[in-house]
């Protein structure tokens, strides 16, 4: 004989699912560098320290409302029982103590992981200029002259120090398994450290809404060992077009899904300009050298 | 002649919205149609429209409450339908451009005209009653808050026919609200309809502000108020304090977008980021603005069913104080990722933190209210319950993403929209429902059917759970809000769960309807003629069901907390031997219906420009305005033979007893 199923089986199985998908699913409970290694043992740790409190009021609520229930003839009763100075003092310290004990993890972590604090490292930080456009991402690298649309390529091992702003509304650069995001606003500039420690392709997204071509703003992240990330470079080289003022605005013209782009040249300057002319669809030539 | 308006803003070829508006324009003339063919237009226009009872009033703002709840979940359930379907390659069945109205115009109804809407018509009804006063302070001035809101809502809705809604997330950040990028009239929709009833909540806030402050009945200190009271007080200081801010902050944005300033263009000096901070200086003190209330109702709740006084009551009205003050200095979180320094963004970490003391000493305090109780399972006792085990969930995520850098992989993300639907819905909407079932019987004179109540409830305990646990998990993946499609197939099992935890809430609101027409139609089988069906222990059940126009023939004298548990203890007490008087009672008004009528056609005609017609509305608001202050005969006066009649057929319990 078959045996019946039983009909919580789905939800377990749903349940299940739904856990074994958190831990594995590329997101932000998967790391692959410091900033966001930090970051993950932040959520784990506060939410355990919560949980010491929370999962027993939550037991306490459904005991106490169940064995108090008015038919329980064994229940006791304190019909007038409104006060206890000594319950009163428990009831102010228990959440007292566990938000002190959080906020000094709040105060030194959030000094150690500010987004513009240089990372520790013995490798020369790599720059790299991030634009929000409509709707797309210019990432230019001012160093290497080299500029590239909704695609990023990184070393392993090597801070990377990104300085955004954006061309347009605001953004949110996210790379989830890198760690912290940072908004992009016109005529500012927000800076952000992050490091990837092992090679792969992570999922980048903007996570500020911006408007309707906002759910194609994705590009992916290859972190590559630095022998292959200096051989991308001289083949990026080789790519003839050139990033100057006239392709820019060609560029930052309102477009949706855009396809991963790459310039073998970029004019000096580009990003401050940028900034320096607060969004506006027109670059007023060299607004910077003035 | 017309402005902007042309036949281009009705939208022919866009089937979705077509359809909704044409259903809505046949149940609206159905609707009409029956109330002119029942002849029911002076009963409501006499007894409703133009009531200034402080009960109509709230019951009016509670059933409107109830139908945008309706259009505010008909948005929800397809932002979820769109995202179940919209993996990969998958486009979905709604395109950004419609997408992007609907979960705009999801926040701002369910936040401004479902949630807003609730607490104050809760706090409209209850407030005098505990108090143990006649009406609120200012009766005409109440019923010109109820309409403006109304002319906000009539608003945001006909944007659904007559051209489109913002588009730009339900708190319009510039620069993408401002003209160079929301040209259309979607965000005009938006500024106006809120400044609109944003001056109706203004003045609800000042009204009720004052009758807590100044009508009190004799004896009732402050330290004798009921701690819904309390809370009522907090939640409408903070609308007196923060509201201001929302519509200066929209009046500079309509600035911007109607006359070429630059507050907060990206250009010309303009700072977006400024338009960020003040809006959430309000913004967050509003969430206090609308889970006060319901911590209130669940302190009566608590106290009713266990049949004891609330727990420390001083820490209970010292915690509520201390969440209404530091409500006000935490607003930055909200925006940890645009690059404040770490000392900034450290200090609002911590603030915000703090707020879970005095919240987490209120769980624990219903906690102990519960301890040697004797609990009457009723339905609003259900939603305590689940509202107890679920906003400890929901505060738990709040404290995780007070944490700066746990925000700065958590902001935005789906995890967020899980976190503040886990207070909102396991906070604000449980407490308004309970106090809704808890209430019922006051305001209509028999109970709601407990069997279906419990089903509501149960639908959306489950439907929550089951809507928004899978938002956790999928924002820990990386998903990201306000996202029309995702690349990443991975995510679709549990988008699809969420779909099916909506559908479980869509039963649960279609329960609520089912469960009024039941117990109307079954209502003799229902009646109480106590007017005490819970065993209370405030003032509201010392007085008949429904309450006559007057609350409060004689008014109580109160010698402590709990009036009328005591007055039932020791009968003589709280009966008055004072003869019977005349009493003073506020005649009806249009004023409030008339200035809103005005205000909507000022509203429309601002958003699309037709100047002559603004000119118009304009001119009749300021007319029918200044032609009350003219009015001298306000009030009349019930004779002390309607009084004993009706004292003779519902004998308060103290007199009888």
């Amino acid at each position: 004989m078959k045996p019946t199923r039983p009909p919580y089986l789905g939800l377990v199985g749903a349940l299940t699912l739904c856990s074994l998908l958190v831990g594995c699913a590329h997101g932000v409970l998967d790391p692959k560098g410091p900033i966001g290694a930090d970051e993950k043992v932040i959520l784990f740790d506060a939410t355990a320290i919560m949980l010491v409190v929370v999962v027993p009021v939550i037991i306490c609520t459904l005991a106490f409302a169940w064995w108090f229930r008015s038919h329980n003839a064994r229940a006791l009763r304190l019909p007038d029982w409104e006060y206890s100075g000594r319950i009163e003092l428990v009831t102010w310290s228990i959440p007292a103590m566990i938000v002190l004990f959080l906020a000094g993890m709040t105060w030194i972590s959030t000094h150690d992981l500010d987004p513009p604090k240089a990372l520790q490292s013995e490798v020369k930080p790599l720059q790299i200029e991030v634009v929000s456009l409509d709707w797309k991402w210019l990432f230019i690298y001012p160093g290497e002259q080299v500029a590239l649309v909704n695609q990023l390529v990184i070393p392993i091992n090597t801070p990377i120090h990104f300085k955004l702003t954006s061309a347009t509304v605001m953004n949110s650069f996210f790379v989830p398994q890198l760690g912290s995001q940072i908004y992009t606003m016109a005529g500012m500039t927000t800076q952000l450290n992050l490091l990837a420690s092992e090679s792969g392709t992570f999922a980048g997204l903007s996570a500020q809404f911006s408007g309707d071509g906002f759910s194609d703003m994705r590009f992916d992240v290859r972190a590559v060992p630095e022998e292959e990330f200096k051989a991308w470079l001289t083949s990026a080289h080789a790519n003839t077009e050139q990033l100057d003022i006239s392709r820019y605005l060609q560029l930052a013209a309102p477009s949706q899904h855009v396809e991963p782009a790459i310039f073998g040249q970029v004019s000096t300057g580009l990003f401050d300009d940028i900034v320096h002319n607060h969004g506006s669809p027109v670059i007023s030539g060299r607004a910077s050298s003035l | 002649m017309f402005g902007r308006l042309t036949w281009d803003a009705i939208p022919l070829n866009e089937p979705i919205p077509l359809a909704t508006v044409c259903v809505l324009i046949i149940g609206i003339v159905g609707i009409l149609s029956l109330v002119t063919w029942k002849g029911w237009w002076p009963y409501l226009w006499r007894e409703w429209i133009t009531s200034t009872d402080h009960k109509r009033i709230g019951v009016m703002y509670v059933i409107l409450a109830l139908v945008m709840l309706l259009r505010g979940f008909s948005d929800a359930i397809m932002m979820r339908a769109q995202l179940a379907l919209a993996a990969g390659h998958a486009a979905g069945f709604l395109p950004p451009e419609h997408y992007n109205q609907i979960f705009s115009a999801h926040g701002t109804i369910m936040i401004f005209f479902v949630g807003m809407t609730f607490v104050v018509g809760l706090m409209n009804f209850v407030l005098p009653l505990q108090l143990g006063v006649r009406d609120v302070a200012f009766p005409v001035l109440n019923s010109v808050s109820f309409w403006l809101t109304a002319s906000g809502v009539l608003l945001v809705n006909v944007s659904l026919g007559v051209g489109e809604f913002a588009r730009t997330g339900w708190l319009a950040y510039p620069p993408l609200s401002e003209l160079a990028y929301s040209p259309g009239v979607g965000v005009d929709y938006y500024l106006w309809s809120l400044q609109i009833s944003g001056l109706g909540t203004l003045l609800s806030g000042i009204n009720l502000t004052t009758t807590i402050l100044k009508l009190r009945a004799p004896g009732m200190g402050y330290g004798r108020m009921p701690v819904f009271c309390w809370t009522a007080l907090a939640s409408n200081l903070l609308i007196v304090a923060a509201f201001p801010i929302l519509t200066a902050t929209f009046a500079m944005l309509l600035l911007d977008r109607y006359l070429g300033f630059h507050f907060f263009t990206n250009d010309g000096g303009g700072n977006p980021m400024m338009y960020v901070n003040l809006i959430w200086g309000w913004g967050h003190p509003e969430v206090y603005i609308l889970i006060l209330p319901a911590f209130g109702v669940f302190s009566e709740v608590i106290a009713t069913f266990s049949g004891k006084p609330l727990f420390g009551y001083r820490s209970m009205v010292m915690a509520t104080m201390a969440i209404c003050v530091l409500s006000f200095m935490v607003w930055l979180h909200h925006f940890f990722t645009m690059g404040a320094g770490a000392n900034v963004n450290a200090f609002f970490g911590v603030a915000t933190m703090i707020i879970a003391v005095p919240t987490g000493v209120k769980i624990f305090n219903w906690l102990f209210t519960l301890y040697g109780g004797s609990i009457r399972f009723t339905t609003p006792v259900y939603w305590a319950i689940g509202f107890m085990v679920t906003f400890v969930i929901g505060g738990m995520t709040g404290v995780l993403m007070a944490i700066p850098p746990a925000d700065f992989v958590l902001h935005n993300s789906l995890f967020l929209i899980a976190h503040f639907h886990n207070v909102i819905i396991g906070g604000v909407i449980f407490g308004v429902m309970a106090g809704y079932t808890y209430w019922f019987p006051k305001a209509f004179g028999f109970k709601l059917h407990e069997g279906l109540g419990k089903a509501v409830f149960w639908c959306w305990f489950v439907g929550f759970y089951l809507a928004f646990m899978p938002l956790y998990a999928l924002g820990l993946m990386g998903a990201t809000r306000r996202m029309q499609h995702y690349a990443d197939p991975t995510w679709q099992p549990l988008m699809k769960v969420a779909l099916g935890g909506a559908v479980i809430i869509f039963i649960g609101i279609l329960l609520t309807i089912v469960q009024l027409v039941v117990s109307i139609r079954t209502r003799d089988r229902r009646r109480d003629l106590t007017g005490d069906p819970w065993n209370g222990r405030t003032l509201e059940w010392s007085i008949s069901s429904p309450p006559p126009v007057w609350n409060f023939a004689l008014l109580p004298t109160i010698s402590g907390a709990d009036a009328y548990w005591n007055a039932k203890r020791h009968p003589g007490k709280f009966a008055h031997a004072a003869a019977l008087i005349p009493l003073e009672v506020p005649k009806r008004s249009a004023l409030g219906f008339f200035i809103a009528f005005f205000m909507v056609i000022l509203g429309f005609a601002l958003i699309w420009h037709i100047w002559w017609l603004a000119i118009v509305g304009l001119l009749g608001a300021f007319t029918v305005t200044l032609r009350q202050a003219w009015k001298t005969d306000l009030e009349e006066f019930v004779s002390v033979a309607t009084i004993a009649e009706h004292e003779r057929r519902h004998p308060s319990q103290v007199a009888r007893a």
